[in-house]
C-alpha cells in the first residue's frame, strides 16, 4: 500500500506542482491501493479538491483504487460539492468551428444580402416618411430638427474650420513649390479653389459629419432600441422612422451644405495666407483670381453633392441604429458600421457625381 | 364578477409565434374580460414577453388572431391599428422613458401628438397624471435622475396619458425592492378599481401574483403554450400538474 500524506494548503496557487506530483504517483503495473492521508490539510479549495479527484480518476483508469482518508468535515463538504461527472460531460452544443472557406463565404454572402434587403426597405420607409412630411410639414418635429441642426451643424463649426484651413494651407504650400518654378504663383488660387469647391469641400465636410453625427445618430437610436424606447413609440402609435429619423435627416440636409460653404471659405482663406505671406501675392489679386476660377455651376453642384451626402450619412446612421440587436455591444458595432458605411457611400456617390458632372459640363 | 357580465375585450385565438424557425408558442387561445387584472405567468424563456408583444401588435403572429375590442390587430390596416393603439398603454420592463426628455415632456408626448389641447391644458393633465402615480413636483426631472421605482411609476403615468382602456405591464416588479414593489401593487390596484382599466401583466413575481392577479394563465417552455388557467389561489391549492405546483410553491425541479 502506498500512503501519501498531504499537509498545509491545497489551493489554486500551488495547483500546478501539486497536480504534477500527485498524478505521477499511480504507475501502470502498480497493484496496491493508494491511500491519501488528508489529516494535515489546513485549507482545501476547489482547485485542491479537483487535484484529488483527478488523482482518483487517474487511479481508476489504471485500476488502482485511491482512498482519501481523514477528511475533515469542512473539506468533506467541499469535496461533495464537486460533481465528478460534470467535469467529463461534453457541452450540449459542440463548439462552433466553421473552418471551410466555402461555408464562411456563403455565410458572409447571406449576411450581406440580408443587410442589403434591410437597407433597401429602410430607404423605402424613409422616402415615404420624407414625402409624407413634405405633404404635412406641420407634423415634422421642428424642435428636434433645430436641436440636431445645432448638434450636427453649429457644434461642428470649429473642427470643420480648423481642418479646412489646414487643408487650404497645405494644398497652397505644396502646389506653390511646384508652381513657383514656372512663375505661375497666381494659379495657386485656382488650384485651391477648384479642388476645394468641386471635390474636397463636400467630401471633407461629409466625412467630418459622418464621424461626428452619423455615429451619434446610430448610437442614439440603437440605445433607444435596447431600452425598449422604440417599442414604446410604436405602441404609442408613432412611426419610429418619422419620429426619429426624419428630424435627423432633415437637419443634416440643411446644415451640411452650409458647412460645405463654410469649409470652402476656410480652405480658400488658408490658400490666401500662403499666397500673401509666401508668394508675394496681394489679397486683392488672390481674391480676384479665386472669383474668376469658379463658376456658379461648380458652386451649385457642390451644394447638391453636399445635400446628397447629408442624406446618405444621416440615412445610414439611422438605419444602423434601428438594426441594433442585443445590448451595449450591438450599439458599438452599429456605430462603427454607420461611419464606415457612410464614408464608403460618400466615396461611391462622389465617383458617380464625377462622371455625371463631366458629361454635364460638356 | 359573475360569469354573466363577463365581457371579453381581448381575444387571442390559436396564436402561433415563431422566431425564424423556432416555435415559441403554438395554438394559444384565451380571453381577457373587461376591467379585470389578468396575468400571464411562466418561467424564464417560456414566451410570456413574446405573447405580450403579439398582443400589443409589436410582433405579427405566424398564424392566429388577436382581437382587441373586436378589431383584429394582426390584419388591421394602419388607420385601425392607430385607433387600437390609442386605447392601450404599455409599461415596458426597462421603463422605456425617453432619456432626452423630462418627465413632463415624456407624459405630454402622446397628448400633444393625439390631441389639440392647449399647452396649458396639457401641462395640467401632465401634473394630474404625475400626481396619480405619486410623482407630483417631478415635472422637470430627467428620467436618469430618478430611482428605479420612480421610473416605473413615471412610465405608468406616460402609459396612462391618454386614459387607455387597456394597460399592459411587462414584468413591472423586476428589479424593485419589496417595499417599492408593494407600493406599486397598491397604486396599480387603485388605478384598476378607480378607473376600471383592463390590465394584463406578464410576471413571475409570486407575491404580486397573489396580491393582484384575478385570473392567470401559465405558459410552459416545453409545452409551447398554456398549461394551466384559473385564479392564483386555485392553481396553488388545486393544481395537480407538478410544473404548476413547483412554480407556485417555489420548488426547485
Amino acid at each position: 500500500m502506498t500512503i501519501v500524506k498531504l499537509e498545509g494548503r491545497l489551493a489554486l496557487e500551488d495547483m500546478r506542482s501539486l497536480m504534477s506530483e500527485l498524478l505521477s504517483i499511480p504507475r501502470a503495473g502498480m497493484s496496491q491501493r493508494i491511500s491519501v492521508d488528508l489529516s494535515g490539510v489546513e485549507y482545501l479549495d476547489s482547485a485542491g479538491a479537483l487535484a484529488l479527484i483527478e488523482l482518483q480518476n487517474r487511479g481508476s483508469a489504471l485500476s488502482i483504487p485511491v482512498d482519501l482518508l481523514n477528511i475533515s468535515e469542512k473539506n468533506h463538504g467541499l469535496l461533495s460539492l464537486i460533481d465528478r461527472e460534470v467535469i467529463q460531460r461534453p457541452p450540449l452544443r459542440p463548439e462552433v468551428v466553421r473552418s471551410s472557406i466555402v461555408e464562411n463565404l456563403g455565410e458572409l454572402a447571406r449576411r450581406q444580402y440580408r443587410d442589403f434587403q434591410e437597407i433597401m426597405s429602410f430607404v423605402g420607409e424613409l422616402i415615404t416618411a420624407l414625402l409624407y412630411c413634405l405633404a404635412h410639414p406641420r407634423l415634422v418635429r421642428w424642435a428636434d430638427v433645430m436641436f440636431y441642426m445645432k448638434r450636427a451643424g453649429a457644434d461642428g463649426l470649429p473642427i470643420v474650420a480648423l481642418i479646412s484651413l489646414l487643408l487650404g494651407l497645405i494644398m497652397a504650400f505644396m502646389s506653390s513649390l511646384q508652381l513657383k518654378q514656372f512663375g505661375a504663383n497666381i494659379y495657386v488660387a485656382n488650384l485651391v479653389t477648384i479642388a476645394m469647391v468641386r471635390e474636397l469641400g463636400p467630401i471633407m465636410t461629409a466625412i467630418i459629419v459622418a464621424g461626428r453625427s452619423g455615429s451619434a445618430f446610430a448610437a442614439e437610436i440603437g440605445t433607444m432600441i435596447v431600452n425598449d424606447e422604440v417599442n414604446a413609440l410604436v405602441t404609442m402609435g408613432f412611426d419610429p422612422t418619422r419620429f426619429l429619423a426624419v428630424p435627423k435627416v432633415l437637419a443634416a440636409m440643411i446644415v451640411v451644405p452650409i458647412l460645405t460653404v463654410y469649409s470652402d471659405f476656410f480652405a480658400i482663406l488658408g490658400g490666401l495666407i500662403v499666397g500673401v505671406t509666401g508668394l508675394d501675392l496681394t489679397v486683392y489679386t488672390y481674391i480676384l483670381q479665386t472669383k474668376s476660377s469658379i463658376s456658379i455651376f461648380d458652386f451649385v453642384t457642390s451644394l447638391t453633392k453636399a445635400v446628397v451626402f447629408a442624406l446618405l450619412i444621416s440615412g445610414i446612421g439611422c438605419q444602423r441604429g434601428f438594426q441594433v440587436k442585443g445590448g451595449a455591444e450591438g450599439v458599438g458595432t452599429s456605430t462603427t458600421s454607420a461611419v464606415v458605411s457612410a464614408i464608403f457611400l460618400i466615396i461611391l456617390f462622389d465617383s458617380a457625381f464625377a462622371i455625371m458632372l463631366n458629361y454635364l459640363r460638356h | 364578477m359573475s360569469p354573466s357580465d363577463r365581457d371579453p375585450v381581448i381575444i387571442v385565438e390559436n396564436l402561433t409565434a415563431r422566431y425564424d424557425d423556432v416555435t415559441i408558442l403554438e395554438n394559444v387561445s384565451f380571453e381577457v374580460y373587461r376591467g379585470e387584472r389578468f396575468m400571464i405567468l411562466g418561467g424564464s424563456g417560456c414566451g410570456k414577453s413574446t405573447l405580450l408583444k403579439h398582443m400589443i401588435g409589436l410582433l405579427k403572429p405566424s398564424s392566429g388572431r388577436v382581437l382587441i375590442n373586436g378589431i383584429d390587430i394582426t390584419q388591421a390596416d394602419e388607420r385601425w391599428l392607430q385607433q387600437v393603439r390609442r386605447q392601450i398603454g404599455v409599461l415596458f420592463q426597462a421603463d422605456a422613458l425617453f432619456g432626452s426628455m423630462s418627465l413632463a415632456q415624456n407624459v405630454a408626448l402622446p397628448l400633444t401628438e393625439y390631441t389639440d389641447l392647449s399647452p396649458e391644458l396639457v401641462r395640467e393633465i401632465v401634473k394630474m397624471k404625475l400626481g396619480l402615480v405619486d410623482l407630483s413636483g417631478y415635472d422637470n426631472h430627467m428620467p436618469a435622475e430618478l430611482s428605479g421605482g420612480m421610473r416605473k411609476r413615471a412610465g405608468l403615468a406616460r402609459a396612462m396619458a391618454l386614459d387607455p382602456m387597456f394597460l399592459f405591464f411587462d414584468e413591472p416588479w423586476a428589479g424593485l425592492d419589496p417595499v417599492t414593489a408593494a407600493e406599486l401593487d397598491i397604486l396599480i390596484r387603485s388605478i384598476n378599481e378607480g378607473i376600471g382599466t383592463t390590465m394584463v401583466f406578464v410576471t413571475q413575481e409570486l407575491a404580486s401574483i397573489f396580491n393582484l392577479g384575478q385570473r392567470v394563465i401559465m405558459l410552459h417552455k416545453e409545452a409551447r403554450g398554456i398549461i394551466a388557467r384559473g385564479t392564483p389561489a386555485e392553481l396553488r391549492e388545486k393544481s395537480t400538474d407538478s410544473r404548476v405546483m413547483n412554480f407556485f410553491n417555489r420548488h426547485a425541479v
